[in-house]
């Protein structure tokens, strides 16, 4: 059975380490703080905000305390505030270690398409563009295909993209991928998923 | 001694507003939204705007009052998917748009408010957004030139001030108003209670008031956009 979305979001989960920064993207992304159990990691929400703790106790929400989703948050015992150009001198800084996106596309050289589908609804790459080419590891979590059926995962990028060469790692419901010279590395198969079966489903150059 | 406060949003706007101007307006969603000088802009009428912000508001909120008025021509925004009367606008090509990815709008006005012209970035490297944009290689790696924005007037809302300008944030309203206030020729600020002179820590000032040079206490709503709880049980 390939990994589900909560399954996706802990092995993402996996990925950080103690005294990291992380900033997680809206979607699956912001389920992999569910399972960081025990390790010292401080979220950081682009809108302004280190330290980002829970949804609000009903009745406890404070309009002046929100991520970059809009939605109502709390602050931690070690929680710091500033403002944008602050926020994104850290991530263009290189100083957050990590982010960890959703995407609609990623190439086997690492391009990274996630903020519009020409002739659709455009809304805006908010800070995608500038976390993926500031942070210092940029962590996919997607699905292996789309609603189609068609490979996410690919030779090149068909949509505008958000970051040329920017993504480290892709986890997808099968497995584990690495961007490395010359296509994706599989470091991890999914439980009950074969390397036949992520063959037939990636259109990417699959190298060992 | 220089009066900076104001009476109402209307008298603080008095004489600063012209068609076709460029405002920065700070704010994210309707988070730290200047929200009483947007409702005295939409009274005033002007029209012809250009604003940069990162947001536009939903409907009825926030920039969004000033878009069903049809008041604006351009925004300069990183993200707009909340409000469905700019989509109809933008796609019936009555309004201008400019995406700027978050980190350089922010950093355009932090640039254009300290006399900086332009900074190279790698934020879009190899995107849609270095369309027609300088780019200059840095120890093997490329960078894009984006301009710093200097606008003819800042909007803000800020926490506290005193009478002087100097201005507390509370939270995350911070956001984009420090950057948006530097950036603009006149800065109006809007706050929830202006405090009598040395009642602020001065080492707690957040942006000093030679950035601000009018000033109103106002009335808000502060509306929650996205609101996500969990019961005391699951806490």
């Amino acid at each position: 059975m390939p990994w589900d979305r909560n399954q996706m979001a802990a092995r993402a989960a996996e990925e950080l380490e103690d005294g990291m920064y992380v900033n997680l993207g809206i979607g699956i992304p912001t389920l992999v703080a569910n399972y960081v159990g025990d390790k010292d990691i401080t979220l950081q929400s682009e809108n302004g905000m280190l330290g980002m703790g829970p949804f609000p106790i009903d009745g406890e929400e404070d309009a002046d305390v929100i991520n970059a989703g809009k939605q109502t948050i709390t602050e931690l015992d070690r929680t710091s505030y500033f403002d944008s150009a602050q926020s994104f001198a850290m991530i263009r800084g290189g100083k957050i270690a990590a982010a960890v996106l959703g995407a609609m596309e990623v190439a086997e050289n690492g391009d990274l398409a996630n903020w519009m589908i020409p002739g659709k609804l455009v809304k805006g790459m908010g800070g995608a563009m500038d976390l993926v080419a500031g942070v210092g590891r940029v962590i996919v979590i997607m699905d292996h295909a789309n609603k189609k059926g068609e490979s996410k995962l690919l030779k090149e990028c068909t949509l505008p993209l958000t970051g040329k060469g920017v993504v480290d790692r892709i986890i997808t419901g099968l497995g584990v991928f690495d961007v490395v010279p010359g296509g994706l590395k599989v470091v991890e198969i999914a439980d009950g998923v074969t390397m036949a079966d992520i063959e037939a489903a990636t259109e990417a150059t699959l190298v060992a | 001694m220089v009066k900076k406060v104001y009476g109402s949003a209307a008298e603080a706007l008095e004489g600063v507003l012209f068609d076709g101007m460029f405002i920065a307006a700070g704010g994210f969603g309707l988070c730290g939204i200047p929200e009483n000088l947007i409702a005295a802009i939409r009274d005033a009428g002007t029209k012809d705007l250009t604003v940069a912000s990162n947001n536009a508001g939903v409907d009825d909120f926030g920039l969004g009052v000033l878009l069903a008025t049809r008041q604006v021509k351009k925004m300069i925004s990183s993200y707009v998917g909340e409000n469905a009367e700019f989509m109809r606008q933008y796609l019936s090509g009555e309004l201008e748009l400019e995406f700027n990815p978050q980190g350089t709008l922010a950093e355009r006005m932090r640039a254009g408010g300290a006399g900086i012209p332009g900074f190279y970035t790698k934020t879009g490297v190899g995107t849609v957004i270095a369309d027609g944009k300088e780019v200059k290689n840095f120890d093997g790696q490329d960078y894009i030139l984006e301009r710093g924005i200097v606008a003819d007037l800042s909007i803000v809302k800020a926490w506290k001030a005193d009478d002087t300008g100097n201005l507390v944030f509370r939270k995350t309203s911070r956001n984009f108003n420090p950057p948006a206030a530097t950036c603009g020729k006149i800065c109006v600020a809007e706050v929830e209670e202006i405090v009598p002179r040395g009642s602020l820590n001065p080492d707690e000032i957040h942006l000093p008031g030679i950035y601000v040079h009018r000033l109103v206490q106002g009335q808000h709503e502060k509306r929650i956009e996205q609101r996500t709880v969990r019961t005391r049980e699951e806490a």
